[in-house]
């Protein structure tokens, strides 16, 4: 540690104002405050000690993320292997998994690094470190055989389009790691689509088993076949986005997330019991033929598609979701809603997830905002002016 | 004459980028190069004219109803322009389908006899009405330039992106789906409007 402070130290003059590379000067402190907690202190005002900060609060969530990514490698290797039909052993399903995963994850963050990078430098800001998270993030919400430059090309339009247009991290109004997600969807719908994409080689037509089918739970449900079993389906040896399968290795990292207070347990509780109430209520109305959507039930969305993982990781993002504490519990409670609505009733699209917290993204600052208005007219009825006669 | 009159619609004052007008039809017909030339064509040949019979009619009509003046007077070179297009080029005609019509409720045409036609000689709103035009219509081909080549790989119907790079033929290419849906045009809109307030001082907001 002593000796990487000193070169650390040592360098330091060259980047600094004046000095050679001195235009780098936020990449180089981009660099120095990951590695170590900058000793630079606030000079006024009372403060609460703590060391926690931005980049604090992103490494805790890139560990909550790491049961799934590490199982979404496994199950990719997994599912790999059972359409194909060959006898690979576990570490052999995760190395598998692996090499797949990695160029994905190494594509996004050199992508959206290199963004974020050249406009702190553009605007002479701090490199910000929101990025850190939405990396990691979409790589788990692709499906793994996406092509490597659409992939580069949903990346740059998130960070340009969803977060520099609108001033960088903080700022930006949708999650960005969904709204590459949503390009994706609407830009190249056959690369996240349909039954093919969701297991590594089979749309090159590799080496298939007879009667094996690539089709996500979702696309069954949609299709009214059967869906796989909830147990199948709660410990994610389904096919899916890489991440987003095992809904057992989401709630993982979700007990870490509220165990550090990274994330809201509001939004997470109102998200599933607003789709849970809506699967209920859908269950209670649905017809008696078996093959319809409604009779999905309700406890199944939960463990279905993206659920779970854009409960936990996605619509908790602090930046885009409700502020308010009563807003997020009606924020959670609408995209729960929305996203059983969506998938029973709208037949182009079979997740909803996705388009479902893209839409209570939009809404959140008006939520907040009658929220806050209600509260000030609470007050105002509670301070009685009494005027002396 | 002034040069500004026929400069200042083409770059500083665009009624698309800058005073953010017509934003529906070129969310509309920018799909493809093809629609979007007549379109801009067609807008053209409205305003410039509007304004030239709008300015000449001036002195004479009543300020109380003058907005139903031009109201017939657009009316009437809408439905010529329509007319023309159907005689001589029935295919784009078809494309367009409603907006040609709809060229009647263009911001542009209303605003430009409003502000400038109104208070002006023929001659100079003549050559506003056509500089306007010819501004909204550089941006709708610009426009539909960059929607048709990266949507559907061809420009004015001709392949330019090679056929061998698609995916179907063996290749790692697809068409990007998005650029055919109205949002991308709007987020283009929005990316012009980026780069020309970034290199022009004095449209950005204190």
């Amino acid at each position: 540690m002593k000796a990487l402070r000193k070169i650390v130290d040592n360098i330091k003059p060259t980047f600094s104002k004046g000095g050679k590379l001195g235009f780098l000067h936020s990449t180089f402190d981009a660099f120095e405050t990951f590695l170590f907690v900058p000793d630079t202190v606030t000079k006024s005002g009372v403060h609460i000690k703590d060391s926690i900060d931005l980049k604090r609060t992103m490494s805790f969530v890139i560990i909550a993320l790491m049961p799934a990514m590490l199982f979404g490698m496994w199950n990719t290797g997994y599912q790999y292997n059972l359409s194909t039909g060959g006898s690979m052993e576990f570490w052999g399903m995760f190395w598998f998994g692996f090499l797949k995963v990695l160029p994905l994850i190494i594509v996004s963050y050199v992508v959206g690094l290199g963004i974020e990078f050249t406009a702190a430098q553009i605007r002479g800001h701090e490199v910000n470190e929101g990025f850190l998270v939405s990396g990691m993030l979409i790589p788990l919400i692709m499906p793994v055989d996406v092509p490597l430059w659409i992939l580069a090309l949903a990346v740059a339009f998130a960070v340009i389009i969803g977060k520099e247009v609108f001033g960088g991290t903080g700022m930006n109004i949708w999650n960005p790691a969904l709204l590459a997600r949503a390009f994706v969807f609407f830009a190249y719908p056959s690369q996240i689509s349909g039954d093919k994409i969701w297991i590594a080689g089979l749309s090159e037509g590799q080496g298939i088993v007879d009667g094996f089918s690539g089709a996500t739970p979702l696309a069954n449900a949609m299709a009214g076949t059967p869906v796989p079993s909830f147990s199948d389906m709660f410990f994610g040896f389904i096919p899916g986005c890489v991440g987003e399968t095992s809904t057992l290795a989401i709630l993982l990292g979700a007990i870490i997330l509220i165990a550090t207070g990274v994330a809201s347990w509001k939004i997470m509780f109102s998200t599933v019991a607003g789709a849970m109430l809506t699967g209920l209520l859908l269950n209670a109305v649905a017809p008696a033929d078996p093959s319809s959507y409604l009779n999905i039930p309700a406890w199944d969305h939960l463990v279905m598609g993206g659920f779970a993982f854009g409960a936990v990781f996605m619509a908790t993002d602090p930046v885009t979701s409700a502020q308010t504490e009563t807003g997020k519990w009606i924020y959670g409670f609408l995209i729960g809603i929305i996203v059983i609505i969506i998938r029973a009733f709208n037949p182009g699209y079979p997740e909803g997830m996705m388009l479902a917290i893209l839409l209570l993204n939009t809404f959140a600052p008006l939520i907040d905002h009658y929220v806050v208005q209600s509260n000030i007219r609470k007050r105002l009825k509670r301070a009685t002016v009494t005027v002396k006669k | 004459m002034d040069k500004k009159i026929y400069i200042d619609p083409l770059f500083r004052k665009n009624p698309v980028t800058v005073l953010v007008l017509g934003i529906c039809s070129s969310l509309a017909v920018t799909v493809k190069v093809e629609p979007a030339l007549v379109m801009a064509l067609s807008v053209t040949i409205v305003t410039g004219f509007a304004n030239l019979i709008m300015s000449l009619l001036r002195n004479t009509i009543p300020n109380r109803i003058r907005i139903i003046v031009q109201l017939v007077v657009v009316a009437m070179l809408v439905i010529l322009v329509d007319q023309i297009l159907k005689a001589y080029s029935y295919e784009v005609s078809k494309q367009l389908s409603v907006f040609v019509g709809l060229i009647i409720t263009n911001c542009i045409i209303m605003g430009r006899i409003e502000a400038f036609a109104l208070g002006n000689k023929p001659f100079p709103s003549l050559i506003d009405g056509l500089a306007n035009g010819a501004g909204y219509g550089m941006i709708l081909v610009i426009i539909s330039v960059l929607r048709e080549l990266f949507g559907s790989g061809t420009i004015y119907g001709f392949q330019i992106i090679p056929l061998s790079w698609y995916a179907k033929n063996g290749g790692f290419y697809y068409n990007n789906g998005l650029m055919i849906l109205p949002p991308m045009a709007l987020i283009l809109i929005g990316l012009f409007i980026w780069v020309q307030r970034s290199f022009d001082k004095d449209l950005q907001e204190k």
